[in-house]
């Protein structure tokens, strides 16, 4: 008995570490790579550590590694990419908060059917959107604009962050509103006294599952900006195929790795929320 | 809900708070939708112009090869993808089920990639399967010299590159969601079976996955969704290249609405992605939102 149990772990443990090692194979081959310089790059291959680490490629990706016609690196975007991702995770977070106190607590005539038609925008391929807003941002003069990239962010996350704090707030007991109704506080008081400080859980999660997305947004990015609002996935992809007189690999995953570095640091530290934030958005009504 | 005597204001307060933004991103998702809808139907090419021209649009993608080819591919790339992360995710999620001592490092480990970009998982995986300094210039230099591995620029196999690098980035995902359903299951079950002489894989394949129906059904909703607006993905590992070989609706859409000034066909494009993923969810929050009253 205990001989079959400990072969079942062998196996178990061979085919965990083997995943394990598939999964992380990319980060390893992008970090060996982005601390080699051309010359070790030719001599070596994927997966062997360069033979004297270097950070040229890391400063040449951050600083001045060519974006099509622009040569200063992903630095620009990196900020565009804050500029844009502060704004619209606090602005859609807010919404969802309130969208979702009174879709629990408030509910009127129509409200849950309002609701089920916000949720298939989860769901909907934001292509059907892409034509219409372009136009609907060059009237509001916000094309190309960070402002512009903000606004889209805001409206198309709200459906999920309405359905995070709902799903929360529909387990917070209706005897505490009721009670502090017949106390006499008002809605407002009710939202900041009693419901938000027992929000911090989904508020988090919430937070990190906006700035997860908004930042890894690429497809927003690159229809409605240009070279001067452009975030970081577009910066990225277009170093990538910025096609030079050689391709400079190490400089390329040195790159990807400074425009995962933020998601990927939140995510050690807060898996947790990460987490709940997936099955969150997976498991609905 | 409470319909004690208040004042006024809290029975309209409610609705007004909330009013702009439903109605903002209620006009955002049909709104939009609609003029979309419109706008497929018009003879728009460089810029949207609104002569009205029927099925025109339709037509002509019906006919369309290079969206015959992204049809397709959608196709196989929808079973292979779904298929692939639901079944190494649900094999995560079964081993890692097993009171592994190191599971949250593990778990860390087999989702970190749905924390990234696809951007970033695309640029990552075309250095590693470019023919030139990838896995082939590895191979050789282990002494597999006849190694070859040019699915990356092969037309008929690229596609499958996309296949790969998209289970890598998923299949922790649908890991988080099955180890969540596992947690919930009667450990009782699983001691009655053994007593009964069950091997662990069998009672697994015959008492627990069986009872896990609807989260296949969900996972399955959320991962085909994915697999239809796949697009960023394609754009880092392919371009849609070579040629057009690797071309998925999303990136049809957005090649004919916004670089070839096509934009009466990528409005079309974008109504057929729409209601493909409508046959799908519609159904399924008809049924959740059902079932929860």
């Amino acid at each position: 008995m205990t001989i079959r149990l400990s072969i079942h772990r062998i196996v178990l443990w061979t085919l965990l570490l083997v995943f394990a090692l598939w999964f992380l194979a990319p980060l390893y081959v992008m970090l060996v790579t982005s601390l080699k310089d051309a010359e070790q790059l030719r001599a070596g291959n994927l997966l062997s550590l360069p033979t004297d680490p270097t950070l040229y490629a890391w400063f040449k990706a951050w600083g001045s590694a060519c974006t099509g016609v622009q040569c200063e690196g992903l630095q620009p975007f990196f900020w565009n990419s804050v500029q844009m991702v502060v704004p619209a995770v606090l602005i859609s977070t807010f919404i969802g908060a309130l969208n979702g106190y009174v879709l629990s607590k408030w509910r009127f005539r129509g409200s849950e059917l309002l609701f089920a038609f916000m949720l298939f925008g989860v769901f909907m391929p934001m292509q059907v959107v892409l034509l219409p807003m372009s136009q609907v941002l060059g009237w509001l003069g916000l094309a190309s604009s960070i402002w512009g990239l903000i606004l889209v962010h805001v409206l198309a996350g709200i459906p999920t962050t309405t359905l995070f704090f709902r799903n929360y707030y529909v387990g917070l007991p209706d005897e505490l509103i009721k009670a502090a109704q017949l106390d006499g506080a008002t809605f407002w008081q009710i939202f900041w006294l009693i419901v938000v400080p027992l929000s911090t859980p989904i508020i988090v999660v919430t937070l990190i599952w906006q700035f997860t997305n908004i930042w890894n947004d690429f497809l927003y990015g690159v229809v409605f900006s240009d070279s001067g609002s452009m975030p970081i996935t577009v910066g990225l992809n277009n170093l990538a195929n910025t096609s030079g007189v050689v391709k400079e690999y190490n400089v390329v995953m040195a790159a990807a790795l400074i425009a995962a570095l933020p998601t990927l640091i939140i995510y050690i530290v807060a898996g947790k929320f990460f987490l709940r934030g997936l099955t969150a958005g997976a498991v609905k009504g | 809900m409470f319909r004690t005597p208040q004042s006024k204001a809290t029975v309209w307060l409610p609705k007004l708070v909330v009013a702009p933004s439903f109605f903002l991103s209620l006009l955002f998702i049909y709104g939009l939708m609609a003029w979309n809808g419109y706008l497929s139907f018009t003879a728009s090419r460089i810029l949207p112009n609104y002569e009205f021209i029927g099925l025109a649009n339709y037509e002509a993608l019906w006919v369309n090869e290079r969206f015959h080819v992204a049809m397709r591919n959608l196709a196989v790339f929808g079973v292979l993808f779904i298929g692939g992360s639901m079944a190494l995710g649900v094999l995560l999620a079964i081993l890692l089920d097993q009171k592994i001592r190191a599971e949250g490092v593990l778990r860390t480990i087999y989702l970190y990639p749905m924390a990234i970009s696809f951007i970033v998982t695309g640029t990552a995986w075309k250095w590693m399967l470019n023919p030139g300094m990838g896995l082939e210039h590895l191979m050789h230099q282990w002494g597999f010299e006849t190694f070859s591995f040019g699915w990356l620029v092969d037309p008929q196999m690229a596609i499958y590159c996309v296949v790969i690098a998209g289970i890598w980035q998923c299949a922790g995902f649908v890991m988080a969601l099955f180890l969540a359903a596992l947690r919930g299951i009667d450990e009782s079950i699983i001691k009655a079976a053994q007593v009964d002489g069950a091997s662990l894989p069998r009672i697994y394949w015959s008492i627990i996955l069986p009872s896990l129906g609807p989260v296949f059904f969900s996972t399955f909703i959320v991962v085909s969704h994915l697999a239809i607006k796949s697009f960023d993905l394609v754009m880092a590992l392919t371009a849609g290249g070579p040629g057009f070989a690797t071309d998925l609706p999303a990136t049809f859409m957005y090649a004919h609405a916004f670089t070839r000034g096509q934009i009466g066909l990528g409005a079309a494009s974008a109504m057929v992605m729409l209601a493909v993923v409508a046959a799908i969810v519609v159904p399924y929050l008809y049924s959740e939102l059902r079932s929860k009253r």
